[in-house]
């Protein structure tokens, strides 16, 4: 009995300093970021080993969504917003597909899988390099069609200034309440079928109301700037996207296919034998047996996507506005303009939107784990 | 063998084999530019012509190329083997607590750790940007050890406590039972079934940390730069010449395509296990 209390104290002692580092380096980290996200620390002195410091509250939170000189960063965003949809769209969707074509065990399937999956082991920097020179304007990519006999193109993959899908900044409220109302409502319908009782008192009800009071009440709601602000989809970023999925569709190939050969062929062969058909199979049977690989794929691709840095900065350097991102204005506000707080404040956005979605995965392992 | 194989020439694997040859070129397309490349004289590259295979190969781009990025491939070889080195064992040491001597709390703790793998690495950079230099290891290379061993700790941590979980519990309590301890387990048990799993999170920890860019950044001066930083200042200037940074990126992709390429099952392992599947 004693011997095994003096084990479990070595056990303890051994995890001791990973948890003083974790305690330090992750949280008590993040909290200093948070003190200095509310503080006016910056400009020439910031370098200097007892910089001035004092607290301003909230102030720098409210300037980068409503500031004058703070296009740049709610441009950033909505950017980071699309790059992380069409991230998690393209990468999931390809990789899925992917893995489905090589589930049907073609020949050479090794070579193959090697060939999708090889991105994945380079830098973002690597890929970035060699994905700027192949998006060149008369080269690379617009060039490839004068070898089938046609034009080339003359898209500008990374320097377009032009923007789709634009609204107005001064409205963001009101957009944020619609966007709200309808996840209510797709929830709702997807509830609708196994509980339509739940359904309509906790997502449908709330969701049509919510919605109601954007669409009439919306010019009561206070408006984030007193001028408009058009924010889009610049067309700047197709070329980063397009390097990005091409970096990852990989990843969640190999995720699918692991998940594909872990499904019994005995499975597969009654669902043949009930008359399914190839994409019958797929489609009621396999993809939504691995919903959980779904959600891995979309937690950990939306945490690349949040601190997509590396690859902007090696394809349209650091200094093109139109495909910035959070991330990347970060580290110009902090270490290009030495304005440590601001740099913060945009850091701590960053982690509260990465907050939204990995803290209910992690605590949901956690339960998982005590329970099973 | 597949019910859905069936010999001979189909629409469907017609179909099958045309989408994956499709795909197959998209995805090597900027292999074979790189290369393509690399082997011009920086004369001969222009755009029109850029997918065009070379008359003549020109190999001294990587002799060029490899000059120029000497002392960032040196500082990245240090960096990548010491902070992988460092970070296994403790990893492993972690995992095996982890797995194997459960406490009160431990579950927690673990839980707490793997909050450490998600976090976006900008939300800690300024305090740790100000604690290397209040310690003196701003610039150099150790201060970058430190930091990407600590945060290597979850993964390696993870990686190893769900390998040691496939060791049987039976034999750690019987070696228990003949009065083995807590370190002599560690050492004759479960260490001598460790390699693979050190072979995993090795070959993960590798690729991570070769591949880091921000921290190389932000964290070290010039001539300490990781090979990832030297190669974007290398292809970062204004009118360069092509052949290099292409070059460069096939010699700072090397190390850890070899590493798929030869070993790629071990790869995959680790790459699956940072889904953090159970």
């Amino acid at each position: 009995m004693k011997e095994a209390s003096r084990d479990r104290l070595k056990a303890f002692l051994t995890l001791l300093p990973s948890i003083i580092l974790v305690a330090v380096f992750v949280y008590g980290f993040i909290g200093n970021t948070i003190w200095i996200s509310m503080t006016d620390w910056g400009g020439t002195g910031s370098m200097a080993l007892e910089p001035q410091k004092n607290f301003i509250g909230l102030e720098n939170y409210v300037d980068l969504f409503n500031g004058f000189l703070s296009a740049g960063f709610r441009q950033d965003l909505v950017n980071a917003v699309y790059y992380s949809v069409m991230l998690l769209a393209g990468a999931i969707g390809l990789g899925m597909f992917i893995a489905i074509l090589l589930d049907q065990k073609p020949k050479g399937e090794d070579v193959l899988r090697t060939i999708f999956l090889y991105p994945m082991s380079l830098s973002f920097i690597v890929s970035g390099t060699i994905w700027r020179w192949l998006l060149a304007p008369q080269g690379g990519v617009n060039v490839l069609p004068t070898y089938f006999g046609f034009d080339a193109l003359d898209f500008q993959w990374t320097s377009s200034t032009k923007a789709i899908l634009e609204f107005n900044w001064q409205n963001i409220l009101q957009i944020l309440i619609y966007i709200a109302a309808f996840i209510l409502i797709m929830v709702g319908l997807f509830v609708l079928k196994d509980d339509p009782q739940k359904a309509v008192k906790r997502w449908l009800g709330p969701g049509v109301v919510v919605g109601a009071f954007a669409w009439l009440g919306g010019s009561l709601l206070p408006q984030a700037l007193f001028m408009e602000e058009m924010h889009g989809f610049n067309l700047a970023t197709l070329g980063i996207i397009i390097a990005t999925v091409w970096q990852y569709a990989g990843y969640t190939m190999a995720l699918y296919l692991a998940g594909f050969n872990g499904i019994s062929q005995d499975l597969r062969d009654a669902a043949m034998l009930d008359g399914a058909s190839n994409t019958d199979y797929y489609r009621h049977v396999a993809i939504p047996m691995l919903k959980p690989i779904t959600i891995s794929a979309v937690i950990i691709l939306s945490h690349i996507s949040l601190k997509m840095f590396d690859i902007i900065f090696a394809m349209t350097g650091p200094d093109n506005a139109q495909t910035g991102h959070p991330a990347l204005n970060m580290y110009m506000t902090t270490f290009r303009a030495n304005d440590f707080a601001r740099g913060a404040a945009i850091a701590i956005v960053l982690f509260l939107v990465a907050g939204t979605f990995i803290v209910p995965y992690v605590i949901g392992q956690y339960k998982q784990r005590r329970r099973g | 063998m597949s019910t859905t194989q069936k010999s001979g020439i189909t629409p469907g694997s017609v179909l099958l084999y045309g989408s994956l040859f499709v795909l197959a070129l998209f995805f090597l397309m900027p292999a074979y530019m790189a290369i393509v490349t690399a082997l011009k004289d920086p004369a001969n590259i222009s755009l029109p012509t850029a997918w065009e295979w070379p008359d003549e190969i020109n190999w001294a781009s990587f002799p060029q190329a490899f000059g120029l990025l000497k002392s960032n491939i040196a500082s990245s070889l240090v960096l990548t083997v010491c902070a992988t080195a460092l970070s296994t064992v403790l990893g492993s040491l972690n995992g095996y607590v982890f797995s194997k001597w459960k406490f009160k709390g431990s579950e927690l703790i673990f839980t707490l750790f793997l909050f450490g793998m998600f976090i976006p690495y900008q939300v800690i950079l300024i305090p740790l940007f100000q604690t290397l230099r209040a310690m003196n290891l701003y610039g150099g290379l150790p201060g970058l050890i430190l930091a990407h061993v600590v945060y290597g700790l979850p993964i390696t941590s993870l990686i190893f406590r769900n390998f040691y979980s496939q060791i049987p519990t039976a034999l750690v309590e019987s070696a228990r039972l003949d009065g083995a301890g807590f370190f002599s387990i560690y050492t004759k048990i479960v260490f001598p079934l460790s390699i693979p799993g050190f072979v995993v999170t090795s070959l993960w920890q590798v690729t991570q940390i070769w591949n880091e860019f921000l921290w190389g950044i932000c964290l070290t001066r010039h001539e300490d730069n990781p090979i990832t930083v030297g190669l974007a200042q290398l292809a970062g200037g204004q009118a360069v010449s092509w052949n290099l940074p292409m070059a460069g990126s096939i010699m700072a992709a090397f190390p850890v395509l070899m590493i798929y390429i030869f070993l790629g099952r071990y790869f995959i392992r680790g790459l699956l296990a940072g889904s953090v599947k159970e």
